[in-house]
């Protein structure tokens, strides 16, 4: 097993209200959950793989395929979206050539809707990774992606 | 300690806004600069930087709040920095420049509490906003925290707490609104066969759209909820609590287990508690996502490690709640309350409020308003108050069409009812809720059945399957909905929109599915005429519904006034437009995909929209 899949797995009770807290650390460790380490989660936890992916499945906050290197969420709450936010998501597809909840082909950026980010003052409002960008227009979109572009 | 008393020797005190808004327009920059500043005017021993959290006034950030005294700095950039602390923190001479000034005066108001945005609020919940930093416990203690759980333990029975709250008139602040202090005399009463355990649980996955007063909670004054979490265990007779947060609350989390760390240090979480023998412990659970876990049984499932799904009710998670043990669910903005009802008393709390709610409400003024942000008003207070004198009423002269309170369980309130007091039942009465407090302001140039299709397409893509009314139900009605935003709608439509919400409302197995049609039921109660527009006029009187929209542009005054400047052009991201520079431009119509790039960026107003 691989170090920090072990190391993630020591630091919770092997039961199962550890599982949702373990997936997010293996989320958040490789920005995906990798099937071969839900496999030894499973065994680890000694519960059924498939109840495993039945909970990778059911929450957002779980990907199983890799997400960009910038991952880019445009907000879809209430406010984002009577301020235009709608027209912000379409923009980013077409500036990045992939549709919502893909990931572009080089594995720099990947694009997904989300719901409420709390930030509604700010509202358009695009996550890049963890930084917030505020009162964002179809126009702004180019710049933001040319500041992740290498 | 120490940091306590040398803190107290500085002359000013600046209290820098470290609110999620704040901090994504820099305000942690804006700190070091000052603290940089500070420094080289050699004022460090007499001004000391305090970051806090949410000030509120979002729109206005990055913020600094000048202690004593008060003084209100907005909208700061780094280059206005040493020239503030030259002149007011060195010479004292406050700079009126950076002070907030009102759309219809020019004077600008140097005073916190004397602009109209504070003006009107009454803060119980939010009672230490901007005023102590929420990672250092002795803030907390200096503002009398700690005072209501050291009386709680010490002076007063579970079933007195449980009494002052019952008197107080306090409910759930979270969306339904059941009263408090009956709630947890349910679960003081509820039999525990199994082994005796009771719970108690704070629910902070804030999942409504619009609305983030428990992460500004969680983030600004984090002791406040776990003071009231003690107590409300102690009156209950439970040994364990949870507090579930929503993933999308990073900083929320990370204030949250620090505050835990130190309660625990200074005594006041953990075994024997300042030493009366009460042990009692806080867990922190981290939601995944997912909008169902907001309904208490999804949220309890998910905490035991499975699946976030509601299940029937009763019996009700104060009989079996928790891993099957009686258990007490309040929101984060209730369990803040309650500290300050211990301390001072039921009467006092409930003299602020209406007949049957009590005390005060945060909202979440966001959308089509002057002064987005958080505020915290009384009970009773009429919408017109918080729109127009809190909010200050609608950016560009638009006027006001609705306000949606509720989230997506709530619905959209006309401008015939701005003058309804504010509360649980009035609400209710007109179709929407109070909800956790989200109120989203609209204008002429929102569409109402697009908000309706809005929420659904949210309620829809948040359905988490288990039921048929919310799963096909709610899908069903999105298709129509769409359908009538495409023109391809029809007038029977509307009333299998009605037919249709009817049963979900009755059928649907959880709260959320069964409130999930109020946003249509409310468009279509108070706006019916624009549905028939959709359907009879195929047109979006507001020119959201993109599929209806017509873009053109008027040769002449494309020609005469913008002199063919080319830029819609340039824009045009499905190369509809054509013409040269200096020349009229014309839109192909086969070509538009309808983005309204064109619209925005034609500074003569030559493109048309119809």
């Amino acid at each position: 097993m691989e170090a920090k899949v072990s190391e993630i797995l020591q630091r919770y009770e092997p039961e199962q209200s550890s599982i949702i807290a373990i997936l997010q650390d293996i989320q958040e460790a490789y920005g995906y959950l990798p099937r071969e380490i839900l496999a030894q989660v499973a065994e680890e936890l000694n519960i059924p793989l498939s109840r495993v992916l039945s909970l990778a499945t059911f929450f957002r906050a779980f990907s199983l395929k890799p997400k960009g290197k910038h991952p880019i969420h445009v907000c879809m709450g209430t406010a984002c979206h009577v301020r235009g936010a709608q027209l912000v998501l379409e923009k980013f597809e077409r500036e990045l050539g992939i549709k919502t909840g893909e990931t572009s082909e080089d594995l720099s950026f990947s694009l997904d809707a989300v719901r409420c980010v709390g930030c509604c003052g700010l509202a358009p409002v695009v996550m890049a990774g963890e930084e917030v960008h505020g009162k964002v227009s179809q126009m702004k979109v180019p710049g933001i992606i040319k500041k992740y572009k290498k | 300690m120490e940091d306590k008393l040398t803190s107290t020797r500085h002359r000013l005190h600046l209290m820098v806004c470290a609110g999620t808004a704040c901090v994504s327009n820099r305000s942690f920059e804006i700190k070091e600069a000052l603290e940089r500043e500070i420094k080289k005017q050699g004022l460090a021993e007499e001004v000391l930087v305090v970051t806090t959290g949410c000030n509120g006034f979002c729109e206005r950030g990055p913020l600094l709040v000048v202690q004593p005294g008060n003084i209100f700095y907005q909208q700061l950039t780094l280059k206005d920095i040493p020239h503030l602390v030259e002149e007011h923190f060195l010479k004292g001479r406050p700079v009126e420049k950076l002070m907030y000034k009102p759309p219809e005066g020019k004077k600008p108001i140097p005073v916190l509490n004397e602009i109209d945005f504070f003006k009107k609020q009454v803060l119980i919940a939010l009672r230490n906003r901007g005023l102590i930093d929420p990672e250092k416990i002795e803030d907390y203690i200096a503002r009398d925290g700690y005072q209501a759980l050291v009386k709680a333990l010490t002076q007063m029975t579970p079933e007195e707490i449980i009494e002052e709250i019952k008197k107080s008139g306090l409910r759930g602040r979270g969306g339904a609104g059941f009263p408090t202090g009956l709630k947890w005399e349910f679960v003081r009463l509820a039999s525990t066969s199994n082994g005796g355990l009771k719970f108690v649980v704070c629910n902070g996955d804030e999942g409504d759209p619009g609305a983030f007063m428990d992460r500004s909670i969680l983030e600004a004054d984090p002791h406040s909820v776990i003071e009231g979490m003690v107590i409300g265990a102690k009156a209950i007779g439970a040994q364990q609590g949870y507090v579930y947060i929503r993933n999308e609350y990073p900083l929320a989390l990370k204030r949250l287990t620090l505050a835990l760390q130190e309660a625990r240090e200074y005594g006041l979480l953990g075994e024997n508690i300042l030493g009366t023998g009460f042990n009692f412990d806080i867990k922190v659970a981290r939601g995944a996502g997912a909008f169902v876990c907001g309904e208490e049984t999804a949220l309890l499932a998910s905490i035991e490690g499975r699946l976030g799904e509601p299940r029937p009710r009763p019996p009700y998670p104060a009989q079996r709640g928790l891993y099957g043990h009686p258990t007490c669910i309040n929101n984060v903005e209730t369990w803040a309350n309650v500290p300050v009802i211990v301390s001072r008393g039921a009467d006092w709390f409930s003299k602020i409020g209406t007949k049957t709610s009590k005390g005060t409400k945060v909202f979440s003024l966001v959308g089509k308003i002057n002064n987005t942000g958080l505020v915290e008003v009384p009970m009773g207070i009429t919408l017109r108050e918080i729109i127009f004198e809190i909010g200050g009423g609608i950016p560009g002269g638009k006027e006001f069409k609705a306000v949606q309170t509720g989230g997506p369980s709530g619905g959209c309130i006309p401008k015939e009812k701005l003058d309804l007091p504010i509360d649980y039942e009035s609400l209710t009465e007109a179709g929407s809720m109070m909800g956790s407090g989200g109120m989203v302001v609209m204008d002429e140039d929102t569409c109402m059945v697009d908000v309706a299709k809005y929420f659904l397409s949210f309620t829809q893509d948040e359905s988490c399957g288990k039921c048929t009314p919310c799963r096909e139900g709610t899908k069903a009605m999105l298709d129509i909905l769409d359908r009538i935003t495409k023109g391809e709608g029809t007038e029977e439509d509307l009333q299998l929109l009605e037919d249709l919400a009817v049963s979900i409302k009755e059928t649907a197995l959880c709260g959320l599915g069964k409130t999930a049609p109020n946003p249509v039921l409310t468009t279509l109660r108070y706006f019916r005429d624009e549905y028939l527009t959709h359907i009879r006029d195929k047109k979006c009187p507001a020119h959201v519904c993109r599929d209806l929209n017509v873009y053109t542009i008027d040769e002449k005054t494309c020609l005469e006034v913008g002199h063919g400047c080319d830029v819609c052009r340039r824009n045009c991201v499905s190369e509809a437009i054509i013409g040269e520079k200096n020349q009229p431009h014309r839109i192909v119509q086969e070509k538009c995909i309808k983005c309204g790039v064109c619209y925005d960026v034609c500074k003569f107003g030559a493109v048309k929209v119809e």
